[in-house]
């Protein structure tokens, strides 16, 4: 069954208590785009600096419950320098460990947990899928980040 | 005289009989949704098993039962509210939200002109909101709100301003966030003295006190099966007749139709013009029987028992938490239902009910569909936790165990 210590991982409280890449960049040069889960009322904002093909800096601001600002947050660490090819195969990456598969309509079925190994501190937020209201608050700030670099190639 | 006993409502209830998690099940969440007691489940089995049939159409004696099932929900429901006119002013519809569509595009869209006035208030659940925003952009009417005032309760300081040249008032019988109840009677006076008709939301009212539209002079009532301990799926929507019958059908198809030609239509009289298509039968015989269920329980006894749990609630939440956990509605149970919209310091809404699940504890996190109420009082969301008629004082122990539980982890 799921378990509450599958969802508030100790690292997930942290980045909750404890956001990294808070604030703005200016802009320009950074692109703004901005975020809302209507559910909830969780809302995020990303300044993504842009520079030779990679994500050369990302900040953020925004409030909403500790999932949605927990992942935003290991979101930054895990994209920043990284190259857009890169980013958006995490960002493909994540979409995929919050997909809910297929479930029978058997009492008590749960869904298998992918395997997590290469996801680093990223993995810690893999419990979030036994818990499919909450994908969308773990979701908001990588849709927000796919939306901002379609903005950018389209311009 | 009834012997209303929530413990017995409990034991009537089948998912009260398993557990969450490892622990008893302590549902505060029945201004989302009420549980089905068993001799509900029942009625809708037996119907399925022993009567069903489409109705209005067949002559066969199961098709006779049906129809006898469905037109004999829609004459409960009509005796339920005291509807003046009885059955044939009962609509059924899919729920509180198609009953509003319903008023808002025939009603609304037959007989407002660009400019006249529909004034809703700041408490109202979307239901009551976006219909008349729509019929604001395809008619041209305006549309006005009574504010909420720092007390929780609607502001009526300017409502003669409000309601001037208003042709409908519509206002629910009870917040869905603020647990707030409206002096219905006395609104229903106020829109009639403006020339104003009264539409009221009794989604959250129905079930947790008494419905009467002809004491309250009510013009239209919508309200849901599912909040009222009946099954999902079925709403009504009540008018007077001499109203109803200048209503156009709003919904095309089968069953509201008197003739199809080639050449056009000619709606069905009465009801059946706004019921197009097979409606949901087992669901009104649900319905039903929810409605013999609550008359059994008695209106006013289930009302003075939420009443004095919310009471002792919001004693208890001040006694524990002294502050930290701040109740957004009325502080008193005067004119106030069991609906207890929580902020919790430090700790949001979903992460509140994220812990409380752990505890067995089922509220609802959010804006509530309601958020131009939200935004009245600066708030993305709130966690929600609301009674119902089998609600025990232990589900309050419960909440506040949790509660602890969440401003400890998250501190």
């Amino acid at each position: 069954m799921a378990n509450l210590d599958d969802l508030y991982r100790e690292i997930i409280l942290d980045h909750y208590r404890t956001p990294r890449n808070r604030g703005e960049l200016p802009t320009p040069p950074a692109r703004r785009v901005e975020g809302f889960n209507p559910l909830c009322g969780d809302e995020i904002t990303l300044y993504l600096e842009l520079a030779d093909g990679r994500l050369a800096d990302i900040k953020m601001t925004g409030r909403g419950c500790s999932i949605s600002q927990a992942s935003a947050s290991l979101m930054g660490a895990a994209v920043k320098g990284k190259t857009l090819v890169e980013v958006r195969a995490a960002i493909e990456r994540f979409r995929q460990l919050m997909t809910v598969t297929e479930t029978r309509l058997d009492e008590g079925a749960e869904p298998a947990l992918p395997d997590v190994r290469s996801l680093g501190e990223l993995a810690a937020l893999a419990g979030v899928v036994k818990f499919p209201v909450r994908i969308k608050c773990a979701m908001l700030a990588w849709a927000t980040l796919a939306q901002g670099l379609d903005e950018a190639s389209a311009d | 005289m009834t012997s209303y006993s929530p413990s017995r409502v409990r034991a009537d209830v089948p998912q009260f009989h398993r557990e969450v998690r490892g622990r008893p099940l302590a549902y505060l969440d029945s201004a989302s949704s009420t549980l089905p007691p068993r001799a509900v489940i029942e009625a809708m089995d037996r119907y399925y098993e022993r009567h069903h049939a489409n109705v209005h159409r067949g002559v066969y004696l199961t098709a006779e039962e049906a129809t006898a099932d469905y037109e004999g929900a829609r004459a409960a429901v009509a005796r339920f509210i005291n509807a003046p006119g009885g059955a044939g002013e009962v609509v059924f519809t899919k729920n509180t939200t198609e009953s509003f569509n319903l008023l808002a595009r025939s009603w609304g869209a037959s007989q407002l002109e660009p400019g006249d006035v529909v004034v809703v208030t700041e408490m109202e659940h979307h239901a009551n909101v976006v219909p008349w925003f729509q019929l604001r952009e395809s008619r041209g009417i305006e549309v006005r709100f009574i504010p909420v005032g720092d007390d929780y309760r609607l502001d009526l300081s300017h409502v003669d301003q409000l309601l001037e040249g208003a042709r409908l008032l519509s206002v629910t019988g009870m917040s869905n966030v603020l647990g707030t109840r409206n002096d219905l009677a006395a609104l229903a006076r106020l829109a009639h003295d403006h020339g104003a008709l009264i539409a009221v939301d009794g989604a959250q009212s129905v079930a947790h006190g008494s419905s009467d539209v002809a004491r309250d002079g009510i013009d239209f009532l919508a309200f849901s099966g599912h909040k009222m301990l009946g099954p999902t799926g079925i709403g009504v929507f009540w008018t007077r007749r001499s109203l109803l019958d200048a209503m156009p059908p709003f919904l095309g198809g089968g069953g509201m139709i008197a003739d199809v030609r080639t050449d056009g239509f000619t709606p069905a009289d009465g009801v059946a013009r706004f019921e197009a298509g097979t409606p949901p039968i087992a669901e009104a015989v649900g319905l039903h029987a929810a409605i013999r269920y609550l008359e059994g329980l008695g209106p006013d006894a289930v009302e003075a028992h939420e009443r004095e749990l919310t009471r002792d609630a919001l004693e208890r939440l001040e006694g524990a938490f002294a502050g930290r956990v701040r109740v957004i509605g009325p502080g008193d149970v005067t004119d106030r239902g069991g609906v207890l919209s929580l902020d919790v310091e430090g700790v949001h809404p979903h992460d509140v009910a994220q812990v409380l699940d752990q505890h067995g504890v089922c509220v609802r996190p959010g804006h509530h569909c309601a958020k131009p109420l939200m935004h009245r009082f600066g708030l993305a969301a709130t966690a929600r936790a609301s009674f119902g008629p089998y609600s025990l004082a232990r589900d309050t122990d419960a909440l506040i165990e949790g509660l602890a539980h969440a401003l400890d982890l998250f501190a």
